[in-house]
Protein backbone atom coordinates (compact mmCIF):
# COMPACT_ATOMS: atom_id res chain seq x y z
CA UNK A 1 0.00 0.00 0.00
CA UNK A 2 1.15 3.48 -0.75
CA UNK A 3 1.86 6.14 1.88
CA UNK A 4 -0.97 8.56 0.52
CA UNK A 5 -4.06 7.79 -0.96
CA UNK A 6 -5.79 9.37 -4.27
CA UNK A 7 -8.98 10.00 -4.57
CA UNK A 8 -12.03 12.21 -5.67
CA UNK A 9 -14.32 14.81 -3.73
CA UNK A 10 -16.92 16.11 -5.40
CA UNK A 11 -15.09 15.52 -8.79
CA UNK A 12 -11.72 17.41 -7.25
CA UNK A 13 -9.16 15.60 -6.53
CA UNK A 14 -7.76 14.97 -3.29
CA UNK A 15 -4.68 13.46 -1.45
CA UNK A 16 -5.15 11.74 2.13
CA UNK A 17 -2.70 9.76 3.70
CA UNK A 18 -3.45 6.13 3.76
CA UNK A 19 -5.45 5.04 6.80
CA UNK A 20 -7.37 8.44 6.59
CA UNK A 21 -11.24 8.39 6.59
CA UNK A 22 -13.52 9.78 3.83
CA UNK A 23 -14.59 12.26 6.43
CA UNK A 24 -10.76 13.83 6.34
CA UNK A 25 -10.83 13.58 2.52
CA UNK A 26 -14.15 15.53 1.85
CA UNK A 27 -12.93 18.14 4.42
CA UNK A 28 -10.11 18.93 2.83
CA UNK A 29 -12.67 20.59 0.22
CA UNK A 30 -15.87 21.31 1.91
CA UNK A 31 -17.91 21.16 5.32
CA UNK A 32 -21.12 20.75 3.30
CA UNK A 33 -21.33 16.78 3.76
CA UNK A 34 -24.71 16.43 3.94
CA UNK A 35 -28.16 18.74 3.74
CA UNK A 36 -30.81 18.28 6.43
CA UNK A 37 -33.93 17.49 6.49
CA UNK A 38 -34.84 21.13 6.93
CA UNK A 39 -32.28 22.31 3.98
CA UNK A 40 -29.26 22.89 6.86
CA UNK A 41 -25.43 21.83 6.15
CA UNK A 42 -24.30 19.32 8.26
CA UNK A 43 -20.80 17.50 8.47
CA UNK A 44 -19.55 15.18 11.06
CA UNK A 45 -20.44 15.57 15.25
CA UNK A 46 -19.23 12.39 16.68
CA UNK A 47 -16.27 11.11 14.36
CA UNK A 48 -17.02 7.25 15.53
CA UNK A 49 -20.22 6.05 13.24
CA UNK A 50 -22.87 6.88 15.84
CA UNK A 51 -24.52 10.38 14.92
CA UNK A 52 -24.82 9.93 10.84
CA UNK A 53 -24.19 13.28 10.15
CA UNK A 54 -21.31 12.60 7.97
CA UNK A 55 -23.21 10.79 5.58
CA UNK A 56 -22.07 11.04 1.82
CA UNK A 57 -22.13 9.54 -1.60
CA UNK A 58 -19.60 6.81 -2.33
CA UNK A 59 -18.82 5.57 -5.47
CA UNK A 60 -22.90 5.74 -6.39
CA UNK A 61 -23.64 4.34 -3.13
CA UNK A 62 -25.65 7.31 -0.85
CA UNK A 63 -25.84 7.47 2.64
CA UNK A 64 -22.15 5.59 3.82
CA UNK A 65 -20.50 7.01 7.36
CA UNK A 66 -17.71 8.99 5.76
CA UNK A 67 -16.24 9.22 9.49
CA UNK A 68 -15.82 4.99 9.07
CA UNK A 69 -14.90 4.40 5.84
CA UNK A 70 -11.42 4.29 5.58
CA UNK A 71 -10.18 6.36 1.88
CA UNK A 72 -9.29 4.11 -0.84
CA UNK A 73 -7.70 4.97 -4.56
CA UNK A 74 -9.94 6.00 -6.75
CA UNK A 75 -12.68 6.65 -4.74
CA UNK A 76 -15.63 8.85 -6.10
CA UNK A 77 -17.20 10.55 -3.47
CA UNK A 78 -19.86 13.31 -3.67
CA UNK A 79 -21.14 15.21 -0.33
CA UNK A 80 -24.00 17.78 -0.31
CA UNK A 81 -27.33 14.87 -0.55
CA UNK B 1 -23.10 -17.19 5.13
CA UNK B 2 -22.68 -18.68 8.44
CA UNK B 3 -19.65 -18.59 10.51
CA UNK B 4 -19.40 -20.66 13.88
CA UNK B 5 -17.50 -19.34 16.98
CA UNK B 6 -17.19 -20.94 20.00
CA UNK B 7 -16.44 -17.54 21.43
CA UNK B 8 -17.78 -14.39 19.82
CA UNK B 9 -16.74 -10.89 20.91
CA UNK B 10 -18.46 -7.52 19.61
CA UNK B 11 -15.85 -4.37 20.07
CA UNK B 12 -11.96 -4.37 19.30
CA UNK B 13 -11.23 -1.88 21.98
CA UNK B 14 -8.90 -2.97 24.38
CA UNK B 15 -11.68 -4.77 26.33
CA UNK B 16 -12.63 -7.02 23.43
CA UNK B 17 -8.99 -7.37 22.47
CA UNK B 18 -8.33 -8.18 25.98
CA UNK B 19 -10.95 -10.96 25.84
CA UNK B 20 -10.50 -12.29 22.18
CA UNK B 21 -6.72 -13.10 23.76
CA UNK B 22 -7.81 -14.70 26.61
CA UNK B 23 -10.38 -16.70 24.82
CA UNK B 24 -8.16 -17.74 22.13
CA UNK B 25 -4.75 -18.60 24.69
CA UNK B 26 -7.64 -21.60 26.05
CA UNK B 27 -7.85 -22.69 22.65
CA UNK B 28 -11.11 -21.83 21.70
CA UNK B 29 -12.08 -20.25 18.49
CA UNK B 30 -12.65 -16.59 18.31
CA UNK B 31 -14.20 -14.30 15.67
CA UNK B 32 -13.13 -10.29 17.46
CA UNK B 33 -15.90 -8.19 15.24
CA UNK B 34 -16.05 -4.31 15.11
CA UNK B 35 -17.54 -2.13 12.66
CA UNK B 36 -14.64 0.33 12.73
CA UNK B 37 -11.85 -0.34 9.83
CA UNK B 38 -9.34 -0.99 12.44
CA UNK B 39 -9.08 -2.67 16.01
CA UNK B 40 -8.31 -0.35 18.71
CA UNK B 41 -11.47 1.23 19.87
CA UNK B 42 -11.49 4.54 21.14
CA UNK B 43 -8.67 5.14 23.05
CA UNK B 44 -6.32 3.13 20.75
CA UNK B 45 -7.72 4.39 17.43
CA UNK B 46 -5.40 4.32 14.99
CA UNK B 47 -3.37 8.05 14.27
CA UNK B 48 -2.01 8.49 10.76
CA UNK B 49 0.62 10.86 12.12
CA UNK B 50 2.19 8.19 14.70
CA UNK B 51 2.62 4.60 15.47
CA UNK B 52 0.35 2.40 17.65
CA UNK B 53 1.28 2.69 21.49
CA UNK B 54 2.89 0.17 22.75
CA UNK B 55 0.07 -1.57 24.70
CA UNK B 56 -1.59 -1.64 21.57
CA UNK B 57 0.91 -3.38 19.79
CA UNK B 58 0.81 -5.62 22.57
CA UNK B 59 -2.99 -6.81 22.54
CA UNK B 60 -3.04 -6.79 18.73
CA UNK B 61 -0.05 -9.29 18.24
CA UNK B 62 -1.64 -11.71 21.24
CA UNK B 63 -4.57 -12.06 18.97
CA UNK B 64 -3.31 -15.42 17.84
CA UNK B 65 -5.96 -17.32 15.61
CA UNK B 66 -8.23 -14.91 16.51
CA UNK B 67 -10.46 -14.15 13.05
CA UNK B 68 -10.63 -10.59 13.02
CA UNK B 69 -13.59 -9.18 11.50
CA UNK B 70 -13.18 -5.49 10.71
CA UNK B 71 -15.86 -3.32 9.39
CA UNK B 72 -17.86 -5.60 10.62
CA UNK B 73 -21.89 -4.11 12.28
CA UNK B 74 -24.18 -5.81 13.97
CA UNK B 75 -27.52 -5.19 13.01
CA UNK B 76 -29.55 -7.80 14.65
CA UNK B 77 -29.88 -10.79 17.05
CA UNK B 78 -31.43 -14.20 15.70
CA UNK B 79 -31.36 -17.05 18.72
CA UNK B 80 -27.53 -17.61 19.36
CA UNK B 81 -26.56 -15.85 16.27
CA UNK B 82 -25.69 -12.28 15.56
CA UNK B 83 -26.80 -10.97 12.17
CA UNK B 84 -23.81 -8.57 10.75
CA UNK B 85 -23.52 -6.29 8.03
CA UNK B 86 -20.12 -6.26 5.91
CA UNK B 87 -18.72 -3.66 3.16
CA UNK B 88 -19.69 -7.02 1.49
CA UNK B 89 -22.73 -8.15 2.06
CA UNK B 90 -24.23 -9.78 5.42
CA UNK B 91 -23.34 -12.72 7.63
CA UNK B 92 -24.95 -14.98 10.21
CA UNK B 93 -22.11 -15.56 13.18
CA UNK B 94 -23.44 -17.99 15.66
CA UNK B 95 -21.48 -18.48 18.90
CA UNK B 96 -21.12 -20.30 21.74
CA UNK B 97 -20.67 -17.87 24.33
CA UNK B 98 -20.56 -13.96 23.63
CA UNK B 99 -18.70 -11.02 24.86
CA UNK B 100 -20.20 -7.74 24.70
CA UNK B 101 -17.55 -4.95 24.76
CA UNK B 102 -18.89 -2.26 22.92
CA UNK B 103 -17.66 0.59 24.69
CA UNK B 104 -19.28 4.10 25.18
CA UNK B 105 -19.42 7.23 22.65
CA UNK B 106 -19.64 10.41 23.98
CA UNK B 107 -22.29 12.50 25.61
CA UNK B 108 -23.18 15.69 22.85
CA UNK B 109 -25.68 18.02 24.45
CA UNK B 110 -27.67 20.55 22.55
CA UNK B 111 -26.90 24.16 22.49
CA UNK B 112 -27.78 27.08 20.07
CA UNK B 113 -25.65 26.86 17.41
CA UNK B 114 -24.52 22.79 17.75
CA UNK B 115 -25.73 21.69 14.19
CA UNK B 116 -22.95 24.21 12.63
CA UNK B 117 -20.58 22.30 10.37
CA UNK B 118 -17.23 23.26 12.23
CA UNK B 119 -18.95 21.57 15.71
CA UNK B 120 -18.12 18.53 16.81
CA UNK B 121 -17.26 16.40 19.86
CA UNK B 122 -13.99 16.43 21.64
CA UNK B 123 -13.30 13.33 21.62
CA UNK B 124 -15.45 13.56 17.75
CA UNK B 125 -12.51 15.80 17.01
CA UNK B 126 -9.97 13.41 18.23
CA UNK B 127 -11.11 10.68 16.19
CA UNK B 128 -11.74 12.57 13.20
CA UNK B 129 -8.05 14.17 13.41
CA UNK B 130 -6.54 10.91 14.12
CA UNK B 131 -7.59 9.59 10.87
CA UNK B 132 -6.46 12.52 8.95
CA UNK B 133 -8.95 15.35 9.06
CA UNK B 134 -7.09 18.79 8.25
CA UNK B 135 -6.65 20.33 11.17
CA UNK B 136 -3.25 22.21 11.08
CA UNK B 137 -3.39 25.87 11.63
CA UNK B 138 -7.10 25.61 12.32
CA UNK B 139 -7.80 27.41 15.67
CA UNK B 140 -9.71 25.27 17.83
CA UNK B 141 -11.80 25.96 21.14
CA UNK B 142 -12.33 22.62 23.15
CA UNK B 143 -15.06 22.59 26.12
CA UNK B 144 -17.41 20.11 28.04
CA UNK B 145 -16.12 17.56 30.86
CA UNK B 146 -13.52 15.35 31.73
CA UNK B 147 -10.00 14.38 31.10
CA UNK B 148 -10.84 13.42 27.70
CA UNK B 149 -10.66 17.27 26.91
CA UNK B 150 -7.04 17.10 27.41
CA UNK B 151 -6.49 14.28 25.48
CA UNK B 152 -8.38 15.74 22.58
CA UNK B 153 -6.29 18.70 22.98
CA UNK B 154 -3.11 16.97 22.83
CA UNK B 155 -4.09 14.86 19.75
CA UNK B 156 -5.25 18.72 18.23
CA UNK B 157 -1.74 20.42 18.93
CA UNK B 158 -0.05 16.55 17.59
CA UNK B 159 -1.47 17.32 14.75
CA UNK B 160 -0.67 21.37 14.61
CA UNK B 161 -4.16 22.92 15.20
CA UNK B 162 -3.81 25.54 17.05
CA UNK B 163 -5.35 24.96 20.59
CA UNK B 164 -7.18 28.85 21.41
CA UNK B 165 -8.44 26.96 25.03
CA UNK B 166 -9.78 24.55 26.85
CA UNK B 167 -12.94 25.05 28.69
CA UNK B 168 -14.16 22.80 31.55
CA UNK B 169 -17.79 23.23 32.74
CA UNK B 170 -16.93 21.63 36.42
CA UNK B 171 -16.08 23.68 38.82
CA UNK B 172 -12.52 24.87 40.55
CA UNK B 173 -13.46 22.79 43.48
CA UNK B 174 -14.34 20.04 41.66
CA UNK B 175 -11.57 20.12 39.88
CA UNK B 176 -8.94 20.42 42.23
CA UNK B 177 -10.66 17.70 44.35
CA UNK B 178 -9.99 15.73 41.60
CA UNK B 179 -6.74 16.39 41.12
CA UNK B 180 -5.61 15.48 44.96
CA UNK B 181 -7.26 12.16 44.68
CA UNK B 182 -5.15 11.47 41.78
CA UNK B 183 -2.37 11.33 44.58
CA UNK B 184 -3.90 7.88 44.70
CA UNK B 185 -3.87 7.11 41.05
CA UNK B 186 0.21 7.72 40.61
CA UNK B 187 0.04 5.97 36.84
CA UNK B 188 -3.28 8.51 36.37
CA UNK B 189 -1.36 11.20 37.93
CA UNK B 190 2.05 10.52 35.47
CA UNK B 191 -0.76 10.52 32.57
CA UNK B 192 -2.56 13.88 33.45
CA UNK B 193 0.67 15.51 33.70
CA UNK B 194 2.50 14.66 30.99
CA UNK B 195 -0.83 15.55 29.07
CA UNK B 196 -0.08 19.31 30.70
CA UNK B 197 3.14 19.29 29.48
CA UNK B 198 2.34 18.56 26.23
CA UNK B 199 -0.31 21.57 26.04
CA UNK B 200 2.36 24.19 27.64
CA UNK B 201 0.73 27.82 26.78
CA UNK B 202 -3.02 26.51 26.07
CA UNK B 203 -5.45 27.98 28.82
CA UNK B 204 -7.78 25.08 30.84
CA UNK B 205 -10.05 27.07 32.46
CA UNK B 206 -12.45 25.38 35.02
CA UNK B 207 -16.31 26.75 35.47
CA UNK B 208 -16.57 27.74 32.05
CA UNK B 209 -18.71 26.39 29.54
CA UNK B 210 -19.54 27.40 25.53
CA UNK B 211 -23.12 29.20 25.37
CA UNK B 212 -23.66 29.60 21.49
CA UNK B 213 -21.99 29.21 18.56
CA UNK B 214 -22.33 31.92 15.67
CA UNK B 215 -21.60 31.67 11.79
CA UNK B 216 -22.96 31.27 8.48
CA UNK B 217 -21.82 28.60 6.89
CA UNK B 218 -19.88 27.09 9.18
CA UNK B 219 -18.64 27.92 12.86
CA UNK B 220 -16.68 31.65 13.17
CA UNK B 221 -17.16 32.19 16.91
CA UNK B 222 -18.36 31.13 20.04
CA UNK B 223 -19.29 32.79 23.33
CA UNK B 224 -18.28 31.53 26.11
CA UNK B 225 -19.67 31.77 29.38
CA UNK B 226 -17.40 31.97 33.21
CA UNK B 227 -17.57 33.37 36.38
CA UNK B 228 -16.30 36.90 35.13
CA UNK B 229 -19.05 36.72 32.33
CA UNK B 230 -19.40 35.99 28.61
CA UNK B 231 -16.65 36.65 26.31
CA UNK B 232 -16.79 36.56 22.26
CA UNK B 233 -14.16 33.98 20.83
CA UNK B 234 -13.13 33.85 16.98
CA UNK B 235 -12.14 30.65 15.66
CA UNK B 236 -11.99 27.71 12.82
CA UNK B 237 -13.40 24.30 14.84
CA UNK B 238 -15.41 23.80 18.09
CA UNK B 239 -14.94 20.85 20.05
CA UNK B 240 -17.95 20.45 22.46
CA UNK B 241 -18.47 16.44 24.74
CA UNK B 242 -19.54 16.19 28.30
CA UNK B 243 -17.73 13.03 28.62
CA UNK B 244 -18.87 9.20 27.91
CA UNK B 245 -21.99 7.35 27.79
CA UNK B 246 -22.05 3.52 27.56
CA UNK B 247 -23.26 1.93 24.39
CA UNK B 248 -25.81 -0.69 25.61
CA UNK B 249 -27.68 -0.71 22.24
CA UNK B 250 -26.49 -4.19 21.66
CA UNK B 251 -26.99 -5.74 25.04
CA UNK B 252 -30.77 -4.25 25.16
CA UNK B 253 -31.53 -5.87 21.71
CA UNK B 254 -30.18 -9.29 23.59
CA UNK B 255 -32.61 -9.00 26.25
CA UNK B 256 -29.92 -8.35 28.97
CA UNK B 257 -31.02 -6.45 31.56
CA UNK B 258 -29.66 -2.92 32.15
CA UNK B 259 -29.06 -0.93 35.48
CA UNK B 260 -30.31 2.63 35.08
CA UNK B 261 -28.89 4.45 37.70
CA UNK B 262 -28.16 7.13 37.93
CA UNK B 263 -29.07 8.54 34.30
CA UNK B 264 -27.40 6.79 31.30
CA UNK B 265 -27.86 2.43 31.53
CA UNK B 266 -25.00 0.53 31.74
CA UNK B 267 -25.34 -3.29 30.93
CA UNK B 268 -26.11 -4.95 34.33
CA UNK B 269 -23.37 -7.81 35.35
CA UNK B 270 -22.47 -9.88 37.91
CA UNK B 271 -18.89 -10.10 39.72
CA UNK B 272 -17.92 -12.24 37.15
CA UNK B 273 -19.14 -10.28 34.24
CA UNK B 274 -21.81 -12.47 33.44
CA UNK B 275 -24.97 -10.51 31.75
CA UNK B 276 -28.56 -11.45 32.66
CA UNK B 277 -28.52 -13.79 29.69
CA UNK B 278 -26.68 -17.09 29.55
CA UNK B 279 -24.07 -17.37 28.04
CA UNK B 280 -23.67 -13.33 27.21
CA UNK B 281 -20.96 -11.60 29.23
CA UNK B 282 -19.82 -8.02 29.28
CA UNK B 283 -17.02 -5.96 30.13
CA UNK B 284 -15.22 -2.52 29.64
CA UNK B 285 -17.03 0.90 29.10
CA UNK B 286 -20.31 -1.36 28.35
CA UNK B 287 -20.67 -1.90 31.83
CA UNK B 288 -20.12 1.77 32.74
CA UNK B 289 -17.68 3.84 32.41
CA UNK B 290 -14.03 3.33 33.98
CA UNK B 291 -11.02 4.30 31.73
CA UNK B 292 -8.61 1.67 30.07
CA UNK B 293 -7.19 0.00 32.84
CA UNK B 294 -10.57 -1.39 33.86
CA UNK B 295 -11.58 -2.29 30.24
CA UNK B 296 -8.84 -4.03 30.15
CA UNK B 297 -8.69 -6.45 33.07
CA UNK B 298 -12.46 -6.61 32.19
CA UNK B 299 -11.74 -8.20 28.85
CA UNK B 300 -9.61 -10.66 30.51
CA UNK B 301 -12.02 -11.67 32.97
CA UNK B 302 -14.83 -12.45 30.53
CA UNK B 303 -12.31 -13.99 28.37
CA UNK B 304 -11.43 -16.72 30.82
CA UNK B 305 -15.19 -16.79 31.86
CA UNK B 306 -16.39 -17.24 28.20
CA UNK B 307 -13.92 -19.70 27.96
CA UNK B 308 -14.76 -21.71 30.62
CA UNK B 309 -12.30 -20.74 33.32
CA UNK B 310 -13.41 -18.72 35.83
CA UNK B 311 -10.98 -19.89 38.51
CA UNK B 312 -8.43 -17.56 36.38
CA UNK B 313 -10.94 -14.85 36.22
CA UNK B 314 -11.38 -14.87 39.85
CA UNK B 315 -7.74 -14.13 40.45
CA UNK B 316 -8.06 -10.60 38.40
CA UNK B 317 -10.63 -9.40 40.50
CA UNK B 318 -9.29 -7.34 43.27
CA UNK B 319 -7.46 -5.74 40.13
CA UNK B 320 -10.85 -4.61 38.30
CA UNK B 321 -12.46 -3.52 41.88
CA UNK B 322 -9.49 -0.81 42.13
CA UNK B 323 -9.63 -0.06 38.02
CA UNK B 324 -13.38 0.50 38.42
CA UNK B 325 -13.05 2.81 41.49
CA UNK B 326 -11.27 5.23 39.29
CA UNK B 327 -14.65 5.71 36.89
CA UNK B 328 -16.83 6.16 40.11
CA UNK B 329 -14.30 9.21 40.84
CA UNK B 330 -14.08 10.59 37.33
CA UNK B 331 -18.13 10.80 37.32
CA UNK B 332 -18.46 12.50 41.20
CA UNK B 333 -16.15 15.03 39.87
CA UNK B 334 -17.13 15.92 35.73
CA UNK B 335 -20.95 15.38 35.93
CA UNK B 336 -22.54 18.51 33.82
CA UNK B 337 -24.31 20.76 35.58
CA UNK B 338 -27.35 22.62 35.73
CA UNK B 339 -25.68 25.51 33.75
CA UNK B 340 -25.62 22.65 30.95
CA UNK B 341 -28.40 21.33 31.08
CA UNK B 342 -30.23 24.85 30.42
CA UNK B 343 -28.24 25.88 27.36
CA UNK B 344 -30.29 24.70 25.05
CA UNK B 345 -33.19 26.77 23.55
CA UNK B 346 -36.98 26.20 22.50
CA UNK B 347 -35.46 27.21 19.21
CA UNK B 348 -32.38 24.59 19.36
CA UNK B 349 -32.77 21.91 17.53
CA UNK B 350 -32.69 18.77 19.26
CA UNK B 351 -33.23 15.66 17.18
CA UNK B 352 -30.20 16.56 14.33
CA UNK B 353 -31.76 13.27 12.32
CA UNK B 354 -35.69 15.03 12.01
CA UNK B 355 -34.84 18.84 12.37
CA UNK B 356 -36.79 18.47 15.68
CA UNK B 357 -36.75 21.48 18.04
CA UNK B 358 -36.47 20.75 22.32
CA UNK B 359 -39.84 23.33 22.32
CA UNK B 360 -41.86 20.94 19.76
CA UNK B 361 -41.28 18.15 22.58
CA UNK B 362 -43.77 20.20 25.44
CA UNK B 363 -46.56 18.80 26.66
CA UNK B 364 -45.56 14.99 25.64
CA UNK B 365 -44.81 12.60 28.72
CA UNK B 366 -42.75 9.74 27.44
CA UNK B 367 -39.61 9.16 24.57
CA UNK B 368 -42.47 7.11 22.55
CA UNK B 369 -45.58 9.65 22.31
CA UNK B 370 -42.86 12.47 21.62
CA UNK B 371 -41.43 9.98 18.77
CA UNK B 372 -44.58 9.08 17.23
CA UNK B 373 -45.72 13.06 17.06
CA UNK B 374 -42.69 14.85 16.30
CA UNK B 375 -40.25 12.22 14.40
CA UNK B 376 -37.62 13.07 17.09
CA UNK B 377 -35.80 10.13 17.41
CA UNK B 378 -36.90 8.51 14.24
CA UNK B 379 -33.89 9.26 11.90
CA UNK B 380 -30.60 7.16 11.26
CA UNK B 381 -29.34 7.73 14.47
CA UNK B 382 -32.26 5.43 15.80
CA UNK B 383 -31.98 8.43 18.66
CA UNK B 384 -28.10 7.86 20.45
CA UNK B 385 -27.48 11.59 19.94
CA UNK B 386 -30.92 13.07 20.57
CA UNK B 387 -32.09 10.11 23.38
CA UNK B 388 -29.08 10.08 25.05
CA UNK B 389 -29.36 14.35 25.45
CA UNK B 390 -32.80 14.20 26.64
CA UNK B 391 -32.40 11.74 29.15
CA UNK B 392 -29.31 13.80 30.61
CA UNK B 393 -31.62 16.90 30.30
CA UNK B 394 -33.75 14.97 32.39
CA UNK B 395 -36.89 15.22 29.79
CA UNK B 396 -37.47 11.32 29.18
CA UNK B 397 -35.26 8.48 30.01
CA UNK B 398 -34.53 6.48 26.55
CA UNK B 399 -36.37 4.60 24.93
CA UNK B 400 -35.85 1.02 24.26
CA UNK B 401 -34.37 -0.15 20.55
CA UNK B 402 -35.65 -2.13 17.94
CA UNK B 403 -33.94 -3.91 15.39
CA UNK B 404 -32.02 -3.27 13.06
CA UNK B 405 -29.39 -1.87 15.30
CA UNK B 406 -28.42 0.76 12.50
CA UNK B 407 -29.64 1.53 9.24
CA UNK B 408 -29.15 -1.53 7.07
CA UNK B 409 -29.09 -2.23 3.40
CA UNK B 410 -32.64 -3.96 2.15
CA UNK B 411 -30.81 -6.80 0.93
CA UNK B 412 -29.64 -7.57 5.04
CA UNK B 413 -33.32 -6.53 5.86
CA UNK B 414 -34.14 -9.36 3.96
CA UNK B 415 -32.09 -11.50 5.65
CA UNK B 416 -34.00 -11.02 9.04
CA UNK B 417 -35.67 -13.43 11.11
CA UNK B 418 -37.17 -10.66 12.90
CA UNK B 419 -39.37 -7.44 11.18
CA UNK B 420 -37.31 -4.39 10.79
CA UNK B 421 -38.75 -1.46 12.07
CA UNK B 422 -39.74 0.57 8.48
CA UNK B 423 -38.34 3.72 10.09
CA UNK B 424 -34.88 2.48 10.49
CA UNK B 425 -34.21 1.07 6.99
CA UNK B 426 -31.50 2.72 4.83
CA UNK B 427 -34.56 2.88 2.17
CA UNK B 428 -36.09 6.29 4.48
CA UNK B 429 -32.99 8.14 5.18
C1 LIG C 1 -14.35 9.44 21.19
C2 LIG C 1 -13.62 8.87 22.39
C3 LIG C 1 -12.26 9.17 22.58
C4 LIG C 1 -11.56 8.65 23.67
N1 LIG C 1 -10.24 8.99 23.83
C5 LIG C 1 -9.58 8.55 24.93
C6 LIG C 1 -8.21 8.91 25.15
O1 LIG C 1 -7.61 9.64 24.35
N2 LIG C 1 -7.59 8.46 26.28
C7 LIG C 1 -8.24 7.65 27.19
O2 LIG C 1 -7.65 7.24 28.20
N3 LIG C 1 -9.53 7.28 26.99
C8 LIG C 1 -10.21 7.72 25.91
N4 LIG C 1 -11.53 7.38 25.75
C9 LIG C 1 -12.13 6.52 26.77
C10 LIG C 1 -12.12 5.11 26.24
O3 LIG C 1 -13.41 4.84 25.74
C11 LIG C 1 -11.75 4.00 27.18
O4 LIG C 1 -10.67 4.27 27.99
C12 LIG C 1 -11.47 2.67 26.43
O5 LIG C 1 -11.30 2.86 25.06
C13 LIG C 1 -12.62 1.76 26.68
O6 LIG C 1 -12.41 0.53 26.07
P1 LIG C 1 -13.59 -0.43 25.64
O7 LIG C 1 -12.91 -1.61 25.04
O8 LIG C 1 -14.52 -0.66 26.77
O9 LIG C 1 -14.45 0.34 24.54
P2 LIG C 1 -14.08 1.12 23.19
O10 LIG C 1 -12.68 1.48 23.11
O11 LIG C 1 -15.11 2.18 23.09
O12 LIG C 1 -14.36 0.01 22.06
C14 LIG C 1 -15.66 -0.43 21.71
C15 LIG C 1 -15.65 -0.88 20.26
O13 LIG C 1 -16.89 -1.55 20.00
C16 LIG C 1 -17.31 -1.26 18.69
N5 LIG C 1 -18.77 -1.46 18.62
C17 LIG C 1 -19.72 -0.97 19.45
N6 LIG C 1 -20.94 -1.39 19.08
C18 LIG C 1 -20.78 -2.17 17.98
C19 LIG C 1 -21.67 -2.89 17.12
N7 LIG C 1 -23.02 -2.91 17.32
N8 LIG C 1 -21.14 -3.57 16.07
C20 LIG C 1 -19.80 -3.58 15.87
N9 LIG C 1 -18.90 -2.93 16.65
C21 LIG C 1 -19.38 -2.23 17.68
C22 LIG C 1 -16.88 0.18 18.49
O14 LIG C 1 -16.70 0.45 17.12
C23 LIG C 1 -15.57 0.26 19.26
O15 LIG C 1 -14.44 0.08 18.45
C24 LIG C 1 -12.24 7.85 24.63
C25 LIG C 1 -13.59 7.55 24.43
C26 LIG C 1 -14.29 8.05 23.33
C27 LIG C 1 -15.76 7.71 23.17
S1 LIG D 1 -19.49 11.75 12.29
FE1 LIG D 1 -21.03 10.76 13.43
S2 LIG D 1 -21.42 9.01 12.20
FE2 LIG D 1 -19.79 9.95 11.18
Amino acid sequence: MSATVRLQVNGQPVEVPAGASVAAAVAHWTLHFRTSVSGETRAPLCGMGVCFECRVRIDGVAHQRACITPARDGMQVDSHD
Amino acid sequence: MTERYDVLVVGAGPAGLAAAGTAAAHGARVGLLDAQPRAGGQVWRHDVRKPAPRAAREAIAALHGVNLLAQHSVIASEDGALRVETPEGSALLTYGALVLATGARELLLPFPGWTLPGVSGAGGLQALTKQGWPVAGKRVVIAGSGPLLLAAAATLRAHGAKVVGIHEQASPDSVHAFARQLLHWPARAAQALSLRARLMGVPYRFGSIVRHAHGEDAVRVVEIEDAHGTACVDCDLLAVGYGLVPNVELAQLLGCALDHAPTHPHVQVDELLRTSVPAVFAAGEACGIGGLAAARIEGAIAGHMASGHADEARVLLPERDRARRFGALLARHFAPGSRVHALATPQTLICRCEDVTLGALDGYADARDAKLATRCGMGACQGRICGTALAELGRFPRGAGRPPLFPARLATLAGLATSPSDDASRSTT
